[in-house]
């Protein structure tokens, strides 16, 4: 039988209402926008799935996915790997264990505007510590508002140092959750390190490293306070990455119309790559 | 296979140990026979699980030698002392299969494929695994993998000792059962050599053939489930063994006899030894209710099945009796009755009581 009480609605109004105001009514403004066109005195006029064919087909649209796809491919395959072999070398009892775990803790404290403000000093090729020692110091030219490669790994560079340690803590919380007698049966039975990896520790860790991915994807393709702040997307649109490139449509031209189109694009994308990491990640084994 | 010696083994965990409470191992003396079955039983913390690891090279002694047949590998690592070991929880390799689990030690140690899966074969029917040989190991019941855990230690043909830590702890009740009685059928298949740690009377006294009890880092006694049963070395056997555990009654030593409450008691022998205070020990299976006897009030009788346990009290000594035949009713007054062959002495907790020659 099917119990009906009407009052349990009235507890779960005040987040529906919530809900409503910051997340349902803007994306359907949003939907709403993406579908007509404005020439200004809040008149509009039905457009269709014109904006969206539009998006779809311009080049512009395809470079900053491009760039970002290559963006986030290459922080999750530095981080992913880089993270979990911290982890491993960290010592999993004693003194240092809290010291460890403070400074891996550390760069994801910090605002992310001011990661980028912090990484835009330091690379500066006449007052910061890296870019002086780069071109004064050692010799080698590097100067990221000029070269789109040293913009690249200057951008690349910062986001592995703020945020393998999340890779980090993640992976170092499965791999103290392994029992002592998991390595004890592995020496037993003759295990080389590399099985101890291959068949306890990864098995182990696959729940937190698929959280692991799933974080660092979103965050990643979503990314735009520490490089707008670091680059601006420049230098040209070398690292005009979508959200940046997203908020020059938006506000830049104010063409809100195909700025809502990307904007719902680019969410679509996001969400169907984290289903199908997800999905893939925990096929097995269930 | 092997004979295995544990010679002035001592352990500590304290970096300096200088006090005889900082050993968890404190003097430790034993041989084991080639093929025996054999069980370590004492409560938690008694450094029963320390000794195993020892005996595996898990762990170094802080002092002592571990001898495989004369050989001594007190400081050889586990994977070069051809040992198993079981632990408490199963451990298997969640991505392999059954097969590969058990394939494992063997292509370890670079054995051949065609020798890997017929070995493998072999122990899977032996444990009755043959159907989910190529299973996941990850998706099978707690019973299955520690049956994988055992079935790694049996699949290599030359270990010198299979060690179980408390193999059933995780496994239900009617399936423990199950399983106990399928390592004592492996035990006589294959006669190596089998140390079973436990925390549980039945699983020791079941499995072994001969049973060493520790308390406080120290060998109490080891002996057959018979010897343990019948003549305690120790109050701390008597009382750990047995359900209910051995009588203990405070007594008075005068001339060589042991009085309770100013009962004479007579004992299974002479007094070997006198000390400071005595307690006469024997078990409920061997006191009477009977007519004459140290007087007693009964505070209750509680059906065990076959039996019945009535607690008595004399004095302010509490004394159990099983009992088969008429109950008497709490709150009568009886009188308590000891066999004399089994009434012991204890002083200072060890057995100072010789059997007389009858």
């Amino acid at each position: 039988m099917k119990t009906q009480n009407a009052r349990g609605w009235y507890f779960v109004l005040p987040v529906l209402v919530l809900v409503a105001f910051n997340a349902l009514i803007p994306l359907m403004t949003v939907v709403n926008y993406s579908v007509q066109e404005t020439f200004g005195d809040n008149l509009f006029f039905w457009h269709g799935l014109g904006w969206f064919e539009d998006i779809l087909r311009s080049e512009r649209f395809h470079a900053a996915l491009g760039r970002q796809i290559f963006f986030t491919a290459t922080i999750l395959l530095i981080e992913i790997p880089l993270g979990v072999a911290i982890a491993l070398a960290m010592p999993r009892q004693g003194i240092w264990v809290p010291v460890c775990l403070v400074l891996m803790a550390l760069p994801l404290l910090i605002p992310w505007n001011v990661v980028g403000a912090m990484w835009n000093i330091f690379t500066l090729p006449d007052i910061g510590l890296l870019g002086y020692t780069m071109n004064s110091v050692l010799g080698i030219e590097y100067n990221m508002t000029q070269s789109p490669v040293a913009a690249w790994i200057t951008v690349i560079v910062m986001d592995v140092w703020h945020w393998t340690s999340l890779v980090v803590l993640l992976a170092y919380a499965g791999i103290i959750a392994i029992p002592e007698a998991y390595y004890q049966a592995a020496r037993i039975d003759g295990a080389s390190n590399w099985s101890v990896f291959r068949y306890i520790q990864l098995p182990k860790m696959k729940r937190v490293l698929t959280i692991a991915v799933l974080l660092r994807f979103m965050d990643s393709f979503n990314i735009y306070t520490e490089v707008f702040v670091l680059t601006g997307g420049g230098p040209g649109n070398s690292t005009t990455l979508l959200s940046i490139d997203l908020v020059k449509v938006a506000l830049g031209q104010f063409d809100l119309g195909p700025a809502a189109a990307m904007s719902l694009i680019y969410f679509a994308i996001t969400l169907a790559v984290s289903w199908l990491f997800y999905t893939l990640m925990t096929r097995d084994g269930q | 296979m092997a004979r295995i010696e544990l010679r002035n083994l001592r352990h500590s965990y304290v970096p300096k140990p200088s006090r005889a409470e900082d050993y968890a191992l404190k003097e430790i003396n034993l041989e084991w026979n080639d093929g025996g079955a054999y069980a370590l039983l004492g409560p938690s913390g008694c450094g029963k699980s320390t000794l195993l690891n020892i005996i595996s090279g898990l762990l170094n002694p802080s002092e002592g030698q571990v001898l495989f047949d004369d050989r001594d590998v007190t400081t050889l690592p586990p994977d070069t002392r051809n040992i198993a070991q079981v632990f408490q929880f199963p451990v298997i390799y969640d991505t392999m299969s059954v097969f590969d689990n058990l394939a494992f030690p063997l292509r370890n140690r670079g054995v051949a494929e065609e020798r890997v899966e017929t070995r493998v074969r072999e122990i899977a029917a032996m444990l009755e695994l043959e159907d989910e040989v190529q299973t996941r190991a990850a998706n099978l019941p707690p019973d299955s993998k520690q049956k994988i855990s055992m079935g790694r230690g049996l699949v290599r043909e030359d270990v010198n000792v299979i060690m179980f830590d408390e193999p059933l702890t995780v496994i239900d009740p009617e399936l423990k059962w199950k399983l106990r009685s399928k390592l004592k059928e492996l035990h006589q298949r294959i006669a190596v050599t089998m140390i079973y740690v436990t925390h549980d009377q039945t699983e020791a006294l079941t499995f072994a053939d001969e049973v060493v009890v520790m308390q406080d880092g120290i060998v109490v006694q080891m002996g057959t489930p018979v010897d343990l049963f019948e003549r305690p070395q120790h109050t701390f056997v008597g009382h750990f063994i047995g359900s209910p555990g051995m009588n203990l009654l405070p007594c008075e030593l005068r001339g060589g006899r042991a009085f309770f409450r100013d009962h004479p008691v007579e004992l299974e022998g002479p007094v070997s030894r006198v000390g400071a205070s005595g307690e006469i020990g024997i078990r409920p299976e061997f006191v009477r209710v009977s007519e004459t006897g140290i007087p007693a009030q009964v505070r209750k009788a509680a059906d065990i099945g076959r039996h019945v346990v009535v607690e008595a009290i004399a004095g302010e000594t509490t004394v159990n009796a099983i009992v088969d035949g008429e109950t008497p009713e709490p709150g009568s007054a009886v009188h308590l009755d000891f066999m004399p062959e089994h009434t012991r002495l204890y002083v200072d907790g060890w057995l100072a009581t010789e059997r007389a020659d009858r």
